[in-house]
């Protein structure tokens, strides 16, 4: 993976040194709170409703052992004993003071991670494929473009001070599983027909208030324009995105009122200017960063076909976590595997520090000291070896890891929610955990087939609710939480914005509701193949709202 | 009815003003029920802020039942116990202060 350079340890640790001088300032009153909360907010300290919060960048989701054993042992020292993996890869920790956030960051220093730009009107933490390096199915690793766009973005001084905040994704396969559509610029790469790298190129996706599917402005780019081209898209917005009116600062409203048209017209006519510039990434430094996800030497392992049958029969359960948690990878003798952070009535996405140093203990030893973190809130092994995974999974089952679910309607997206979030409007995790333990049949899950639920505790959306095949948005009414339902968003290659159902539904009420709709898809489907998003899709709307709110008197 | 609560600087913990300090529950806040009342909680909120001891504070709407006091908003309700999945978590485990939700 990316080891830092010289510049970029410098650089950080120039950064540790100087936030911890502006929390010592403000701790002894130098500097007001109006002063120090851009500064905080710009090293990803949040205030929420019990405490500080702390978000640290995972840039592109990729972990090593040693950097989740840091994160566990955060979570031990300064925080309460866990840590929240995010839908933007990232983790945030819920309680630690802010006198010890200079501690905080000299460790995280330590092992090459910050939380610089996890906050505030920049360009935020690149995201990327989970599976990206060990996918089958990609044309190549799109993370050394993702570290070449952190590089550019880094305190990039014209894109530190943008309309509002600005996040980059990128896939390498024609699969999407970065939601790239659903981003400020979304970057597919491929390969043209001369077998030339570059990316289609998607603008003005994002969620929130106004959801918006992004627009391909351009169908492949040659991978040495990746950088000029995204500055033109960037001055473009700068120079007309809007300032006056926070709701409608992101660049998906600039594109949406411009057009796709005329903005594509802007950004071809900037980067015409900029192109043969010295933003042209010459070749051997994309090599050079390219050396660093050099992938690991994965050895013929043939034994593994027959480990894995013998396994199999051994353990039903090995099995079923096989069949729901394992990926094809690109060498016939590996797997990518997916640990869930879902167990059944558990809060998605939370680890304890115990798990973390476990997870990374198993990496270390199975996986070439490789980790993910899927914007699905779970963790991923990119890289193990079929006959190492019965152990893999053993290892799992002794730190309550390895549940087998998923991709299934059980693997829920939440948000924090009104549990820890200060903009939250209902809780989202409580409802997550009443969902998992009404479906904890995987008997019945596996029958229900691929469902991506997704929660969020606001209509700031970071649960994706939007694009959930059912999304669930927690609202306030008359001082008590109400739940929104929406139904076929998704966030793949398919990109589409769930449409609301009908009336929302009281706490009490949600989890019955989803279990109607679940029913509902499960009376109309043709046969098992067809998912849940197939048969909304294909039918739509009707069925669901006449199951959910047919002996309702209809109001006039 | 209302109290004045916010978060303290140093690290953030959840306080609420009452008896002439801030305190980290809930049950024995000032309450102000008119507007000398609030106006005061305000002056006491601003000079906190001021003074760098705790910083985003409101004034909340509360009721006072049975002697216990009761924000209105969910919200409030969870900042004063804790996070409601985790009651190994917050006030409702340092202090066995009850959640009101
Ligand atoms: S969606 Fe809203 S409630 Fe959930 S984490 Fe984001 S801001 Fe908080």
């Amino acid at each position: 993976m990316y080891r830092y350079d010289e510049f970029d340890h410098e650089f950080v640790k120039a950064r540790v040194a100087q936030f911890s001088d502006q929390v010592q300032r403000r701790l002894v009153g130098e500097i007001t709170e109006d002063q120090f909360r851009p500064l905080r907010l710009m090293n990803g300290v949040y205030l929420q409703l019990h405490a500080y919060m702390l978000r640290i960048a995972v840039p592109y989701g990729t972990l090593n052992s040693k950097q989740l054993r840091m994160l566990g042992h955060i979570a031990r020292k300064y925080d309460k004993g866990y840590g929240h993996f995010t839908t933007r890869q990232n983790i945030q920790f819920n309680w630690p003071a802010l006198s010890d956030m200079p501690a905080i960051l000299t460790d995280l220093a330590s092992v090459e991670m910050h939380a610089i730009q996890t906050s505030g009107n920049c360009i935020r933490n690149v995201t990327a494929d989970h599976f990206a390096g060990a996918a089958a199915d990609e044309v190549a690793d799109p993370r050394p473009y993702a570290e070449i766009l952190r590089q550019w973005s880094s305190v990039h001084p014209e894109f530190s001070y943008l309309p509002r905040k600005f996040k980059i994704a990128v896939t390498g396969a024609e699969r999407d599983r970065a939601a790239i559509q659903t981003h400020d610029i979304g970057l597919h790469l491929k390969k043209n027909a001369d077998g030339q790298l570059g990316f289609a190129v998607y603008v003005g996706g994002g969620q929130g208030r106004t959801p918006m599917v992004a627009k391909k402005i351009r169908d492949f780019l040659p991978e040495e324009h990746l950088l000029s081209y995204c500055t033109a898209i960037l001055r473009v917005y700068n120079l007309y995105g809007r300032r006056d009116n926070k709701y409608k600062a992101r660049i998906k409203i600039l594109v949406h009122e411009t057009g796709t048209e005329e903005i594509t017209r802007q950004v071809e006519a900037e980067w015409e200017a900029l192109k043969d510039g010295e933003l042209k990434l010459p070749e051997a430094d994309i090599k050079a960063i390219d050396a660093y996800f050099a992938p690991p030497a994965l050895l013929d392992r043939p034994e593994g076909d027959d480990a894995v049958k013998l396994a199999r029969l051994d353990s039903r359960s090995f099995s079923e976590w096989l069949d729901q948690n394992a990926v094809t990878h690109r060498h016939p003798d590996y797997a990518a595997i997916t640990i869930s952070l879902k167990g059944i009535g558990e809060v998605p996405g939370d680890a304890t520090a115990e798990q973390m140093e476990a997870v990374a203990d198993i990496a270390e030893k199975y996986a070439f000291d490789e980790l993910r973190v899927s914007h699905e809130q779970n963790l991923i092994l990119p890289h193990v070896a079929r006959a190492d995974l019965k152990a893999v999974y053993d290892a799992l089952v002794e730190i309550g890891l390895a549940t087998a679910n998923s991709n299934l309607i059980t693997d829920i997206i939440a948000c924090p929610g009104l549990d820890y979030c200060a903009l939250a409007n209902a809780r989202s995790i409580s409802v997550a955990q009443d969902i998992s333990r009404r479906f904890a049949s995987l008997e019945r899950q596996r029958d229900i087939g691929e469902l991506k639920l997704k929660i969020s505790g606001c209509i700031n959306a970071c649960g994706h609710h939007h694009v959930g095949h059912i999304g669930i948005l927690g609202v306030e009414k008359k001082g008590s939480e109400l739940y929104q339902v929406t139904l076929g968003g998704s966030a793949d290659e398919n990109t589409s914005v769930g449409d609301i159902v009908g009336r929302g539904f009281e706490p009490e009420e949600i989890t019955d509701a989803i279990e109607k709709i679940v029913d509902t898809y499960l009376a109309i489907r043709l046969d098992p193949s067809e998912k849940f998003i197939d048969t909304y899709r294909r039918i739509g709307l009707a069925p669901f709202k006449e199951a959910l709110y047919a002996g309702e008197t209809k109001a006039a | 009815m209302k109290i004045l609560t916010g978060n303290r600087l140093t690290d953030g913990e959840a306080v609420w003003y009452g008896n002439g300090a801030w305190l980290e529950t809930i049950d024995k806040a000032d309450l102000a029920d008119d507007k000398a009342a609030e106006e005061r909680l305000e002056a006491i909120g601003a000079a906190a802020l001021a003074n760098n001891v705790a910083i985003d504070i409101n004034l909340v709407d509360v009721n006072v039942v049975d002697g216990v006091i009761e924000p209105l908003r969910l919200r409030e309700r969870i900042r004063a116990a804790g996070p409601t999945n985790r009651l190994d978590l917050g006030k409702q485990a340092d202090h066995g202060s009850v959640p009101a939700a």
